[in-house]
């Protein structure tokens, strides 16, 4: 891409409103059911918006989220009762996808959004001053910075917050008076700015990953939650897997790899079963690793073998590129882990016709 | 009949025969036809009202008529539902059926109805005498093989003719919808009235419209016979549709039950009659289309009959539940009861039932959060269009506000409330339960009489006879009927062929029988049944409880329940953290093998999965025995022994490659790697755990003695690995400890092993003063298990000073025992030689003239000195 180019391209990713904007105008059409205050589509509308479907006139809404319905309707019926949602899931499973679409279609607008990380202040969640401002005229209206979430309050919108559990926990907890009182005061000034109706929060956290700050009990029940499931079958597994594999692969300029596709289909299946706690065939039980093997973690063990086919060996993904990656992602608390993994070595890879090479190369890296 | 019933249903009136002549709002002319589902609270709720307005005199149920005789127990106060009436073949009771009765199935409503004003109920079903003996065909139900597991608990067996839903279309009770939902027992595609019905209302479950036209409706309907005439309606168009749907039997069914409407309706006018049965039915019994009385007769004449006798048992929701297996079973009892049992706001109140479990169960959850929940499943419900939250709205609620998000408590919520635990309860006056029959029978078959006076018995499980007695006295124990208790042999025999039980029949034990009737009709189905369900319940049961299960199923002979414990233990098994637990348990495992072996029982499956569990332990065992303490190790030394015992035994056929595994420590990576069998993946485990630092030094050093003791670890080695132990730099209490394993269970090694003797000599020597006093306690245990002999010799051997030393070759027991002279006075010798030889069998005998060292040569010297 040129740097001419740059100034007509469209954003490198346009938020969901205006991405889907007549989808959401179509819908909005012939949405002729009751919606709650400030809500730009009904209910119903809005899980149509997010599982697809047909509308009346043969509009077809595409769907935005692949998974089973029961999540979508529960998180859009939990939005209606003004609840907070948090959406909980490992890496990988489209919560905030599912979180800005969900504020799309409700409020019209995603980018009310906060993002929890290490760093993330209080302010952020309440409101900052404009020091110029302040000191030149002390503490005004003016001078004050509203955070997202004030003025999804103010206006009766949807906040997101990006990651809770990444935030600290003080942090976290200033969200409890927004959530219950729906109101945040602002001593300097002595006012406050009270929520109007219309105004939610959606939450997303990872639930597995190690490093989070646990959220509060006290926070933890003002919020909905609902868990976002892992791919349902390994058919749809190895599919994100090999597209994303695809993507990554050609981004950072690795050959393509046209046999790998069986080993991917492998990393898939011993993630899976490991994850799961049992076999495919469902016929014997497994103990779990603590690690995630959440499916980011797969792609990211494939593009590692990729490189390593690559660089190191004839091109084409093998037993062994992809050997030690698994291996790391599975052993993460060298005690258990390794227990896990050795147990399932012998008691599942050793048996399995045709994955003779897999299991040699996993006892070579595995000491 | 509602506003969502299909519009097709509702229209007949021109084409379909018009049902019950009187016009809406009031009550039919005729007999009153209740159509039903069964096991519906809604049906059971409507058939209430209806019988309170129409007031009938004589209530007629779809049911076996044989059951007349026992329906005035339901009465009783004593009986409470879920029940079931259970129709038997008198001299065969493996062939049985079930009707079960839960308090919101209407059937029940009707008769508890009937029975507590007088009003006389009459069964009008084909007899169960003719069902039964028509399922024979079927069929085979020979004794104890009819049973095919197919898994947990699993009351009523399909095509066994024990199915009133299975065989016979759906016979008076159980099945979801009037008379449709059950599976189809032979070669046609049933026809499913209800999902007919739902398809056409737009509804792809079938389940869910039932719910939503009927269930949810409460209150609000003055006409307590709209319902049925509108359910009849649209059952009389299906069926102009449908014909029989697929359900050929039935016309035999529907003949019989117009004979009895036809005789009740004369006896007590037809305006008085009520008849409760599946909707499917009503279009049949309905006055117009009537085939005449002749017809019907003819079609009834001849069937084959059986002598069947009728009385109730009591039953669970458990078994209720379609979960269980039962073909006819609904999805949720536990829901229904409740939306059957509560006066109004049916989700509130689940929810607060919700909440008082996980609160027992001291999850915090607070009314805000109950509030909460009911708000989602209300607008849960608005979203997906449903007249009223129903279950599954319920639990996604709770699974979101509640349990916040995660499925484990609502596992317990499906459990405890979902399908619910009730249990029925049946008066002491109901007739003999088939199972009782069959304990006098299979006691008679091998001469067992009940007799209140002990006696003790020795079975030998070679013969026949005794075989079956221990098979059904242990399925009886299985069944908590301790008619006999296994006891410690008089005579001491030990022998796997060998049982003593000392019997005795008490009173109570009738009951314990009339209790166990639930779950089965005969002995070896009740057992395998309560097998199963115990396997997969066992509430908090510890691998060691299924692995006794495990043991008692092949005890008692129960091949069909065997998989289903295999399962289940393997499961566990694998999800065992604790290494100890499992090597525990592979004792019992590995024994039920050798049982199997004398009970002539198929074990493949036990093999298979003491085998895995002896894998599981292998992997486990070093990190487990990995920086343990002294206690820790002295823990771990009882299951390591047991798992080595049990190892050895469960590889007894195996070969043993005593060449290629050979001398060398590091031999291990390979033999896992060539996937050689478990006996030396075991012994390369035990070598690497001897060889690792990190391991405490009791059970390295037992690891040691296991290895030697077996032959896989040449002397050289063994020494190098003691004077490794025993070195200087280690501390005297890890040594000491070392030395412990080493010699536990025998000193004989020392007595004839002299370097190990000297090794064990100088480095007790050479401890300091200090750490004596801290290592004597040690080793004062260590040399107290010895035999005395062993222990004078040992301090014989201690007096004469250290040995071997400057003496050239140290081995080899040429040289000459201490005191004995060099080499072997053959023609002395030779007699006792040949006698040892003979002990030990021939092959040995060779191997034995061969090797100079091992347990063989240590006995023959022995006997040489002798």
């Amino acid at each position: 891409m040129t740097q001419s180019d740059v100034a007509e391209q469209p954003a490198l990713r346009p938020h969901a409103e205006d991405a889907f904007a007549d989808e959401l105008a179509a819908l909005a059409a012939v949405d002729d059911r009751p919606r709650p205050a400030r809500w730009r589509l009904s209910p119903w509308a809005v899980a149509t918006y997010l599982l697809g479907g047909e509308l009346p006139q043969g509009r077809v809404i595409s769907p935005k989220y692949v998974g089973p319905r029961r999540v979508v309707e529960v998180a859009v019926s939990t939005l209606a009762t003004d609840r907070a949602l948090l959406l909980l899931g490992v890496p990988g499973t489209a919560k905030t996808w599912l979180s800005e679409h969900l504020a799309a279609a409700v409020s019209g607008d995603s980018t009310l959004l906060v993002q929890g990380t290490a760093g993330t202040a209080e302010e952020s969640i309440r409101y900052g001053w404009n020091y110029a401002q302040l000191l030149a005229q002390g503490p005004s209206r003016e001078a004050l910075v509203p955070s997202p979430v004030m003025r999804a309050m103010a206006e009766g919108m949807t906040a997101r917050v990006e990651e809770l559990t990444r935030m600290p926990a003080d942090v976290q907890d200033s969200l409890i008076t927004v959530l219950s009182e729906k109101t945040l005061p602002v001593p300097e000034l002595g006012e406050e700015v009270q929520a109007v109706r219309g105004f939610n929060l959606i939450a997303t956290a990872n639930d597995r990953d190690r490093g989070v700050n646990e959220l509060s009990s006290a926070l933890r029940r003002r919020f909905n939650t609902v868990v976002l499931p892992l791919p349902d079958t390994a058919e749809a597994e190895v599919e994100i897997v090999a597209r994303r594999v695809g993507q990554l692969g050609s981004s950072l300029d690795l050959p393509p790899a046209p046999e790998g596709f069986d080993e991917i289909r492998r990393v898939v299946t011993v993630f899976r079963e490991l994850r799961e706690g049992v076999t495919e065939d469902g016929r014997t039980k497994l103990k779990s690793p603590s690690g995630t093997l959440s499916t980011a973690e797969a792609i990211s063990v494939v593009t590692g073998g990729l490189a390593l086919a690559a660089h190191f060996g004839d091109g084409v993904l093998r037993a062994g590129d992809v050997a030690a990656g698994i291996l790391g992602a599975v052993v993460r608390d060298p005690a258990s882990d390794q227990v896990v993994w050795q147990e399932y070595l012998e008691a599942v890879v050793r048996e399995r016709e045709g994955w003779k090479d897999f299991y040699r190369a996993c006892r070579e890296v595995s000491v | 009949m509602t506003a969502s019933a299909p519009e097709g249903a509702v229209a007949p009136v021109t084409c379909g025969p018009p049902q019950n002549a009187a016009p809406r709002g009031g009550p039919p002319a005729g007999p009153l036809l209740l159509g039903v589902r069964h096991h519906g609270p809604g049906s059971a709720r409507a058939v209430r009202a209806a019988l309170e307005a129409y007031e009938p005199r004589v209530v007629l149920i779809e049911g076996p008529p044989e059951g007349d005789a026992v329906v005035g127990l339901a009465g009783e106060e004593a009986m409470v539902p879920p029940v079931a009436l259970l129709a038997h073949a008198v001299n065969e009771p493996g062939r049985a059926a079930f009707w079960p009765l839960a308090e919101f199935s209407p059937e029940w409503v009707a008769i508890r109805w009937a029975v507590r004003r007088g009003v006389p109920v009459r069964f009008i079903d084909l007899p169960a005498a003719h069902t039964l003996a028509m399922s024979e065909g079927r069929t085979v139900s020979e004794g104890e093989e009819q049973l095919h597991g197919e898994g947990g608990e699993k009351p009523h067996k399909e095509g066994d003719g024990t199915v009133p839903g299975g065989p016979h279309g759906g016979g008076a009770a159980g099945d979801t919808p009037p008379d449709g939902l059950q599976r189809p027992a032979g070669q046609k595609i049933r026809l499913d009235p209800l999902a007919a019905l739902a398809e056409v209302a737009g509804y792809d479950d079938p389940e869910r419209w039932w719910e939503d036209a009927v269930e949810h409706r409460r209150g609000g309907r003055h006409d307590p016979f709209a319902p049925f005439t509108a359910l009849g309606e649209a059952m009389s168009e299906l069926r102009a549709v449908h014909g029989d749907g697929g359900h050929g039997h039935d016309l035999l069914r529907e003949a019989h039950m117009r004979l009895r409407l036809r005789e009740a309706a004369k006896e007590f006018g037809s305006a008085a009659t009520a008849v409760v049965c599946g909707a499917w039915h009503v279009p049949a019994l309905a006055e117009p289309e009537q085939p005449a009385v002749t017809a019907d007769r003819r079609m009834l004449k001849g069937l084959p009959r059986v002598k069947a006798e009728v009385t109730w048992v009591p039953w669970t929701y458990r078994r209720l539940a379609r979960r269980s297996g039962y073909g006819a079973g609904i999805a949720a009892p536990g829901w229904y009861g409740h939306l059957f049992a509560v006066p109004d706001r049916p989700v509130e109140r689940w929810m607060t039932k919700v909440a008082g479990l996980l609160r027992e169960r001291d999850h915090p959850v607070s009314s805000a959060h109950v509030i909460e929940a009911v708000r989602l499943a209300e607008t849960l419900a608005a979203l997906r269009a449903r007249p009223l939250a129903g279950l599954t709205e319920c639990t996604d609620a709770i699974r979101a506000v509640l349990c916040e998000g995660s499925d484990v408590p609502l596992a317990l919520i499906r459990e405890r409330l979902v399908v619910g635990e009730a249990l029925g309860e049946v008066p002491e006056g109901a007739p003999a339960v088939p199972l009782q029959r069959d304990v006098e029978r299979c006691g008679r078959a091998v001469r067992l009489k009940p007799a209140a006076t002990e006696r003790e018995m020795d079975l030998d499980l070679r013969k026949d006879t005794d075989a079956a007695r221990s098979r059904l006295l242990h399925r009886l124990r299985l069944l908590g009927v301790d008619w006999g208790v296994p006891a410690h042999s008089r005579a001491g025999s030990t022998g796997t062929f060998r049982e003593t039980w000392r019997l005795r029949w008490e009173p109570e034990l009738s009951v314990r029988v009339a209790e166990a009737a639930l779950w089965g009709t005969t002995v070896y189905e009740a057992a395998t049944v309560k097998a199963c369900s115990r396997a997969v319940e066992a509430p908090g049961g510890t691998l060691a409880d299924v692995t006794a299960l495990a043991e008692h199923c092949l005890l008692a002979h129960l091949p069909d329940a065997l998989p289903v414990v295999m399962r289940v233990l393997s499961d566990r098994a694998a999800l065992e953290a604790d290494v100890g637990h499992l090597a525990q348990a592979l004792p019992a495992l590995v024994r039920s093998l050798r049982y199997g072996d004398v009970r002539g029982t198929d074990a493949g499956a036990l093999a298979e999965v003491a085998g895995g569990m002896a894998a599981r332990v292998c992997v486990g065992l070093p990190p487990a025995c990995a920086g343990l303490g002294d206690e820790g190790a002295r823990e771990m030394r009882g299951p390591l022994d047991a798992a080595h015992q049990a190892v050895r035994l469960l590889t007894r056929g195996e070969p043993c490659k005593e060449g290629e595994e050979g001398l060398a420590g590091e031999g291990q990576a390979e033999e896992g790697r060539s996937g050689a069998g478990l006996l030396s993946r075991w012994r390369g485990m035990l070598r690497t755990l001897a060889g690792r630092a990190l391991v405490p030094g009791l059970l390295r050093g037992r690891c040691v003695r296991l290895l030697l003791d077996e032959g896989s670890l040449a002397d050289e080695e063994a020494e190098r690995l003691m004077r490794l132990a025993l070195s200087p730099g280690t501390p005297p209490g890890e040594a000491a400890a070392w030395v412990e394993g080493f010699l536990s269970g025998g000193g004989m090694l020392l007595v004839h092993d002299e370097r190990l003797l000297a090794l064990v000599d100088r480095w007790l020597t050479g401890v300091p003063a200090e750490a004596f006093t801290h290592v004597l306690p040690l080793l004062r245990r260590t040399f107290a298990q010895f035999e005395s002999g062993v222990r004078r010799t040992l301090g014989e051997l201690a007096r004469r000073g250290p040995a071997g030393e400057g003496a050239g070759a140290a081995a080899g027991a040429g040289e000459g025992l201490p005191g004995f002279g060099p080499g072997l006075e053959a023609a002395r010798a030779e007699p006792a030689l040949e006698t040892v030889r003979l002990l030990l069998g021939g092959a040995r005998a060779g191997a034995a003239a061969s090797r100079e060292d091992g347990s063989g040569p240590v006995d023959e010297r022995q006997e040489v000195r002798a």
